[in-house]
């Protein structure tokens, strides 16, 4: 799935790194605990979560992942979004939450991150 | 080896937590090392840094690059850790509500280090500090 489709079906309004919305991903990640991301979430995965900081960027910087996608309406600050584009990383907000988010994105194909 | 680079990483600045991680990610980029290894150099090293700003009296991360492997450093000025065997349990940890409201302190840091790294050595000793020691292959 492209994540141009990705930001279609959540109906998100993206924020930074418009460049990757031609790239394919393969599978999603839904967590608000970076601890687990850090530990299981695959590299090719979309990140989902409710929690808005600065190491929720870190986190996916550190693990290679380049998108992340912020639930229930959540918005990063501008220094969030500042370093999002520094980082070229693309970050979208969506007014869905976590569970419907991540129902709409399986139920049009993509998976979920298996664990390693 | 023929580069090294150290960070200071100070208690409680999360804020700046994450950066000497990054500008670790960014050398090895410019060195043209592996993705696949880098990501791993990456996810421990800011575990570790994490470490540092939650659970340490401050400390510093050294990257030692050399030709066939890659050591990273992690090194606290205090307080120790008391049970080295609980500490690596996955699940246990002393982070307060601050730490876990960030989406840290599940108690995965430290086993995630050792899974991430190819070697890990870490030793400690009350009122002194804790070392871990990380060697990734090349």
């Amino acid at each position: 799935m492209k994540l141009s489709q990705v930001r279609d079906l959540l109906e998100a309004v993206v924020l930074s790194g418009e460049s990757h919305l031609d790239d394919e991903v393969q599978s999603g990640f839904g967590c608000d605990l970076m601890s687990d991301v850090l530990c299981f979430a695959r590299e090719d995965a979309i990140l989902l979560t409710g929690l808005v900081n600065k190491q929720v960027l870190n986190t996916a910087d550190m693990a290679n992942m380049n998108s992340i996608i912020f639930v229930r309406n959540k918005m990063p600050s501008q220094e969030m979004i500042a370093m999002a584009k520094e980082r070229n990383l693309l970050v979208m907000s969506t007014k869905y939450i976590l569970f419907e988010s991540c129902g709409i994105l399986y139920s049009n194909g993509l998976k979920g991150a298996h664990l390693r | 080896m023929s580069y090294e680079l150290i960070f200071d990483v100070k208690r409680g600045d999360f804020e700046t937590a994450g950066e000497a991680s990054r500008k670790i990610k960014h050398t090895l980029q410019q060195l043209g090392i592996s993705n696949k290894i880098i990501r791993k150099v990456s996810i421990a090293g800011y575990e570790g840094e994490m470490n540092l700003a939650i659970h340490s009296s401050g400390g510093k991360i050294i990257l030692e690059v050399g030709e066939k492997e890659l050591i990273l450093t992690i090194e606290d000025v205090g307080p120790g850790i008391q049970d080295l065997n609980l500490a690596m349990t996955e699940g246990w940890s002393t982070a307060g509500d601050e730490v876990r409201q960030m989406g840290f302190g599940a108690g995965m840091g430290l086993p995630n280090m050792k899974n991430n790294a190819d070697d890990f050595e870490i030793t400690s000793k009350i009122g002194e500090g804790t070392k871990i020691v990380m060697k990734f292959l090349v």
